[in-house]
């Protein structure tokens, strides 16, 4: 898509038109960042971001090396070379010993078959794991456990001195996609099409002997599960998942308050919308929604009403990679089309009179009963309001497929590319007068300030 | 670039002038353009009656042992340069001052014959006669085969205008102490190369005659020495001593570097090169020794292998040998280098002397603006040495110290002729940032101080010896050694120093003070004795008595504490004026109605009371006393004392000098250059060796802005797009249009750091978000190839980035302008012809931006609440309130001095290791495009 030609119109609105993509003028008066910082160091593509804490993040991608950056200067603090194939997973863990003092490590995992704990504070190389039998695919840290778990063929539990606690029995040779914590000392694994529920359980004579038992098994999805999240909240124990490419989505709520499990499906929402290539990429939540992006398109599904609430079909240009809310009721997606953009989630004001625009949940069909759960939407809607995403602005700087994004609040946003770079957008006011302060400052320090008031 | 020569030219008769008859009555003297040769034209610039040559030249002389004085080479290698001019007579004359005492051969008591080092001095003299002045740098090479070893040179650069040498002497010794140096360093090395190969023909020699005895010995069984045995020991006796003494003359000349290093005042020559950097040791710093050390050494083993030849027992005779070349003493590297030096010497020193001392005053200037002047000036240039070395060494001894010394000199009056000299307002303006390294540095100088003046003690002997007279049209009007005015200068940066009344009286004292050292004054030519004139002219109130108390405590320093303007206090004082009135306006909450009339005088020019040449084109007029009023505490010194005072500094015609203002800074200084004779290194060198190549780039440039500002009606958006910090991208098919195009802008893009300008002159790939971090002009191919389109598609991406100019189809993609500012640097109307001059206008506007940028960068509260409690929307008011109304900026010249602020910001903010990374800002603003 060539939105502006040389010489060619003064605004690029006509030819949008054409490719149903939204798009917004060079007038984005939203849009905060205004200054922008390019992070080099990568050699491959960027895929991870990691927060550290309130100033650091790091980096990881294919070229096996993690970068650990200081999200406010985008100085590079540390450079962390280890594995020497591509990193698959990523993830922080602080621990905090007798002295009370935090302590930030990040465990990553690479293809290479090694697991390694980095020290950040000090960027060395902590300890590092090599009796896996394939490639670790995903950790996720149960901070309250002080444990750690790696998923791959089998799941591993681990604490944090990485000592192996307890591991499952050969699952599968596609392995554990993805782990999500969920409560009462369970976590569910994706592995393949199914969902496999664990729990976690210490034996109670206090020595260090941990148990890991399969409750549950969840088969209802038609193909690889690829995101998975925990809704917390008011929902506690309520866990959702989005298939893929079949384009059913299931809340399924699991309560665990008592050992068995009445995996009741309640909904199950299927998108009647021809299969493209695409699938559900990545999912996100609030307390309220939980965020899709499916294929080019961003959807919001509320989980009171159990229904999509808004949606924007076409979103960007390709696939949408990342997706993140703001607590400003914004929403942060990235894509394959190498923008970022920022949507508001918005309510539509809308007059009673004006017919009910069709089209809007037509795509939505309803699995199950179809017909029923239509009409029934429809009798929703026109006491619900309505909402709409808003696209108040878009980054573009990436040259390349943006992977993944960090949202540092008032610091900034930072994205990853298969470009290799890595950038820190932030807001320019607030940076200028954050570089004045910091002039008075130096001023003062070299005491050539001194106000005669 | 705040002057314009061109400007001072015709600006002296109107306003000047009426300026200065606006002023109490001044002395006659001042009323009649000090030129020596105004009697016979009424114009000081036309070409000075009486020379026999066209221009100034460069002449190389040797004293050959065999045919006397004679000249070697000119630059440039003109017949016509010389035209009818006496080459040998004048070789003969600046080679008959030469009054060193060059002492090479068996000094008494010592077996050995001893290489003496001997110092270049410094002469300067005037041929009436013949219309010629002449600085004159005399130095010795060393040649085996030569009688004492020793061939004495001297590069003279002559010129017909007097003052052109007296008022450059300070850049002129620099700059040939440079090629001196160069010639020495290649001598060095061939002479000690010279050593070896005789060393070997020695020990060859030796051993033939060794054998040779031996066999003799052998064959003589008589138990007698024949009369040829007898002979042949000898001359093997004769062999094994000049073995002895050779080997001794290698490790003298080889040692040299290490002597040397000992005395602060050395430094090898350096290469322009980075290729050689290797070979010849790099540090300047005399006391970093070991790189030096190094490169010497090794320089000297790089012997190619030699077949020692049999040396005849007799030498041939003095007049049988040819002398070496110049080129053969000196090494073929070196005296390329020697030339090129000394043709760049030429092209410095080129032209009027009232060019040479603008430019030399403005990049003065510049340099002391330490907070702006990367923005738009070529740092480089200014960059190139620190000038403060020495003048730190000064601040660092003691007040008593020199009070003391004064005195003490102060009591042997004498009659010295006072040298061009410079002082610059740099001293007076202590640079408050940089007073930690200053601290640093202090000890170390003052030794180094101590140290030299032993050493001048040593030489005194020699000096006062070798001050000989000269023929009858000679006058020596100067030695380096000798002009205190000359002297004191030499660490500083070159502005010309004003006698201020005060400073008149108490210095003339001290200004005799060096002078006992030695002779100079070698005038036998009374009809030509500017001296005393000079004197009368610019004294006339050196009596006058001090009205300014706070002479005695430094001058015309600042308190080093002052508000946030002067803490770079390298600004120029308008800056610092009108910083008061914004402080005033700013910090007490209301607005000063001052502030707006004090603007309007960045532009005025200074009068003063000195000949014409001399008149910087200074951006100050002294400023109302009432402006002040509100800021009696400002500096800790009398409002009313700055303007005055540096003006005068600023101001004074170098010829004044001598009786001028040596406050107790510069006295030290002269204390300490009066010995150091050749400590050339340290002073400041006005000329850069970039000067020519910028000089013509700037009228490039300036001639194709010109074009382009009358050619495109779009020129004002594109302008504000470099101003505003947007990258802007000529695109094209035409390579060489391109250029041109990247060229004519490029005079409006701010530097983003100490480095070359942001400008890309011919990229062909497509660009990337990187490009634009780095960049803020890019010329671009326009391709029709696949690569093409993927140009254009970059391009589109990150339109939002990017303003666009097409060079092909002349249209402009750009945010819309509305501004005042760009339309007064860029009017399509303009008179102005010559693009030297239009470059100078932009500088000019470009600099009244910087000030601005500046005031506003560093008035805190237009950044930060003033209280705690005070909301942030209330300082964004303030803010804008400033631009607008302060600052008298309308709509997108705001988003100029933002952006400017933040390099300002950033340059500040930066650590000097670190190289920091480089920020791009947008806006999000829509852009429109323009057609012709």
């Amino acid at each position: 898509m060539l939105r502006w030609l040389i010489g060619g119109g003064r605004e690029p609105q006509g030819s949008a038109e054409k490719s149903s993509v939204q798009t917004i003028g060079e007038e984005q008066i939203q849009n905060p960042y205004t200054e922008l910082l390019v992070l080099k160091g990568h050699q491959d593509i960027v895929r991870f971001l990691v927060q550290i804490d309130d100033c650091r993040f790091a980096s990881a991608g294919d070229d096996g090396i993690v970068f650990l950056w200081n999200a406010q200067t985008g100085e590079k603090l540390y450079e962390l070379h280890g594995h020497t194939h591509k990193i698959t997973a990523i993830a922080p863990f602080s621990s905090s010993d007798v002295t009370e003092e935090k302590t930030d490590f990040i465990i990553t995992a690479s293809a290479d078959r090694t697991v390694i704990v980095w020290d950040c504070a000090s960027g060395r190389q902590v300890q590092k794991v090599s009796c896996f039998h394939s490639t670790v695919k995903c950790l996720t840290v149960l901070q309250r456990l002080n444990v750690w778990l790696s998923g791959g063929s089998d799941l591993c539990v681990w604490n944090q001195n990485l000592d192996l606690l307890c591991k499952t029995s050969h699952l599968t040779d596609a392995g554990i996609s993805t782990l999500v914590e969920l409560p009462k000392n369970c976590v569910a694994a994706a592995v393949g099409k199914e969902l496999i529920i664990f729990r976690l359980s210490a034996s109670n004579n206090g020595s260090e002997v941990w148990n890991i038992l399969e409750v549950k098994r969840l088969v209802d999805h038609q193909d690889n599960i690829s995101s998975l999240i925990s809704v917390n909240g008011s929902y506690i124990g309520e866990l959702i998942v989005w298939d893929a490419l079949d384009w059913t989505k299931q809340a399924s709520e699991c309560n665990f308050w008592d050992s068995s499990v009445h995996p009741d499906v309640q909904t199950e929402i299927k998108l009647s919308q021809s299969p493209h290539e695409s699938s559900v990429q990545h999912l996100t939540s609030d307390d309220e929604c939980v965020f899709a992006a499916v294929g080019k398109g961003i959807y919001v599904y509320n989980l009171q009403m159990k229904r999509v609430i808004a949606c924007q079909r076409t979103a960007h240009d390709s696939s949408v990679l990342h997706i993140e809310k703001l607590p400003n009721r914004q929403l942060i997606s990235c894509s394959e089309d190498g923008s970022v953009r920022i949507w508001e989630l918005r309510e539509k004001q809308q007059l009673p009179a004006e017919p009910v625009p069709t089209g809007f949940f037509n795509m939505w069909g309803f699995g199950r009963a179809n017909k029923q759960a239509n009409q029934a939407a429809k009798k929703m809607q026109e006491n619900t309001p309505v909402y709409f995403l808003d696209l108040v602005g878009d980054l573009i700087g990436h040259s390349s497929a943006v992977q993944m994004f960090l949202y540092f609040g008032e610091l900034g946003l930072a994205t990853c590319s298969a470009d290799h770079l890595i950038i820190l957008w932030k807001d320019g006011e607030r940076e200028s007068s954050l570089r004045s302060l910091t002039l008075f400052q130096k001023l003062a320090q070299n005491g050539d300030l001194q106000l005669k008031l | 670039m705040i002057s314009a020569p061109d400007v001072v030219a015709f600006t002296r008769e109107e306003e000047l002038e009426d300026d200065l008859y606006r002023e109490p009555p001044l002395p006659e003297e001042y009323s009649v353009p000090l030129f020596p040769f105004s009697g016979q034209g009424a114009n000081p610039w036309a070409k000075v009656a009486g020379s026999k040559f066209t221009r100034d030249f460069i002449l190389i002389s040797e004293f050959s042992e065999q045919v006397g004085p004679q000249p070697l080479l000119t630059i440039p290698d003109d017949a016509k340069v010389s035209g009818t001019f006496d080459l040998n007579y004048f070789s003969l004359r600046i080679m008959s001052v030469d009054y060193q005492a060059s002492f090479v051969g068996h000094p008494p008591g010592s077996a050995y014959p001893k290489l003496n080092f001997v110092e270049d001095s410094k002469v300067v003299l005037g041929d009436s006669k013949e219309g010629a002045f002449a600085y004159v740098h005399h130095l010795t090479l060393y040649d085996l085969e030569a009688r004492g070893f020793v061939r004495p040179f001297c590069m003279a650069y002559i010129s017909a205008d007097e003052h052109k040498i007296m008022q450059q002497f300070q850049e002129l010794s620099t700059e040939f102490s440079k090629a001196s140096e160069c010639l020495k360093t290649g001598n060095r090395k061939a002479f000690a190369n010279e050593l070896e190969k005789k060393l070997k023909d020695l020990d060859y020699t030796r051993t033939v005659l060794h054998n040779e005895t031996e066999q003799q010995k052998k064959a003589n069984d008589k138990g007698y020495y024949t009369t040829q045995a007898i002979e042949k020991a000898n001359e093997l006796a004769s062999v094994e001593k000049s073995i002895i003494e050779h080997q001794d003359l290698l490790r003298q000349i080889r040692s040299y570097p290490y002597r040397k290093l000992k005395d602060s005042e050395f430094h090898p020559y350096e290469p322009d090169c980075a290729l050689d950097r290797a070979d010849v040791g790099s540090d300047q710093n005399p006391t970093a020794s070991d790189p030096t050390e190094l490169g010497e050494t090794h320089l000297y083993t790089h012997v190619p292998s030699y077949t020692p030849k049999l040396i005849k027992a007799k030498s041939a005779k003095c007049f049988d040998k040819k002398l070496k070349t110049l080129e053969e003493l000196c090494d073929v590297y070196f005296f390329t280098q020697t030339l090129d030096q000394l043709h760049h010497i030429e092209r410095t020193f080129r032209g009027d002397v009232c060019y040479l001392l603008t430019e030399q005053i403005s990049r003065a200037l510049l340099k002391q603006q330490s907070v702006t002047n990367f923005l738009f000036e070529d740092v480089s240039v200014l960059d190139e040495k620190p000038p403060e070395k020495q003048y730190r060494g000064c601040q660092g001894l003691g007040q008593d110290a020199i009070d003391e010394k004064c005195s003490e000199e102060s009591l042997a009056p004498k009659v010295v002729i006072s040298l061009g000299s410079y002082k610059s307002s740099v001293e007076c303006v202590p640079i408050k940032m940089e007073q930690e390294t200053e601290d640093s540095e202090e000890p170390k100088m003052s030794e180094s101080v101590i140290s030299e003046h032993q050493e001048n003690l040593d030489y005194l002997d020699a000096d006062i010896k070798g001050s000989i007279s000269s023929g009858e049209s000679i006058e020596v009007l100067g030695t380096e050694k000798s002009g205190s005015g000359l002297t004191k200068s030499e660490s500083q940066a070159s502005l010309p120093v004003i006698p201020s009344p005060q400073a008149g009286r108490s210095k003339v004292g001290s200004r005799r003070t060096v002078s006992e050292d030695s002779i100079e004054v070698l005038s036998t030519c009374p009809s030509e004795s500017l001296i005393p004139e000079d004197f009368k002219a610019s004294y006339p109130s050196a009596i006058n008595e001090e009205p300014y108390a706070d002479d005695d405590e430094g001058g015309l320093r600042f308190t080093p504490r002052a508000n946030p303007g002067v803490d770079d206090g390298q600004d120029d004082i308008s800056k610092e004026e009108s910083l008061v009135q914004v402080d005033a306006a700013c910090c007490i909450g209301k607005e000063s109605p001052n502030f707006l009339e004090a603007l309007p005088e960045l532009g005025q020019k200074p009068c003063e009371e000195d000949g014409v040449v001399r008149i910087p084109p200074q951006p100050y007029r002294p400023a109302e006393q009432g402006l002040r009023g509100g800021f009696p505490s400002h500096h800790g010194l009398p409002g009313g004392l700055l303007p005055c005072e540096l003006d005068s500094r600023y101001l004074t015609g170098s010829r004044e000098v001598s009786k001028s203002s040596l406050d107790e800074c510069s006295d030290s200084t002269s204390h300490i250059s009066s010995a150091a004779s050749t400590c050339s290194d340290r002073t400041p060198s006005p000329a850069h060796p970039a000067c020519a190549a910028g000089e013509r780039h700037r009228k490039r440039a300036g001639q194709n802005a010109l074009r382009f500002i009358r050619q495109y009606p779009f020129a004002h958006p594109a302008i504000y797009s470099l101003l505003s910090g947007r990258t802007l991208v000529v695109l094209g098919e035409d390579e060489a249009m391109v250029k041109r195009l990247v060229t004519a802008l490029s005079i409006f893009v701010p530097n983003c750091g100490a480095y070359a300008k942001p400008v890309k002159h011919w990229v062909t790939s497509a660009l990337h978000l990187v490009d634009f971090q780095k960049w803020k002009l890019i010329g671009l191919q326009r391709a029709v190839s696949p690569a093409g389109v993927n140009v254009l598609h970059a391009l589109s991406r990150y339109s939002r980035y990017l303003s666009i100019l097409d060079a092909d189809s002349k249209t402009l993609r750009c945010p819309l302008y509305k501004g005042t500012v760009v339309a007064r640097l860029a009017d399509h109307r303009t008179q102005i012809k010559r693009g030297s001059t239009y470059y100078m206008h932009v500088q000019s506007i470009l600099t009244q931006l910087c000030s601005k940028a500046f005031l506003f960068t560093f008035c805190h509260h237009l950044h930060l609440p003033i209280s705690e409690r005070e909301p942030e929307e209330s300082v964004v008011n303030r803010r804008m309130n400033f631009l607008k109304h302060q600052l008298g900026l309308a709509n997108e010249d705001i988003k100029i001095v933002q952006y400017l602020a933040e390099l300002l910001k950033l340059h500040y903010i930066q650590e000097p290791g670190q190289g920091g990374n480089p920020l791009l800002r947008f806006d999000y603003v829509p852009s429109f495009l323009y057609k012709i």
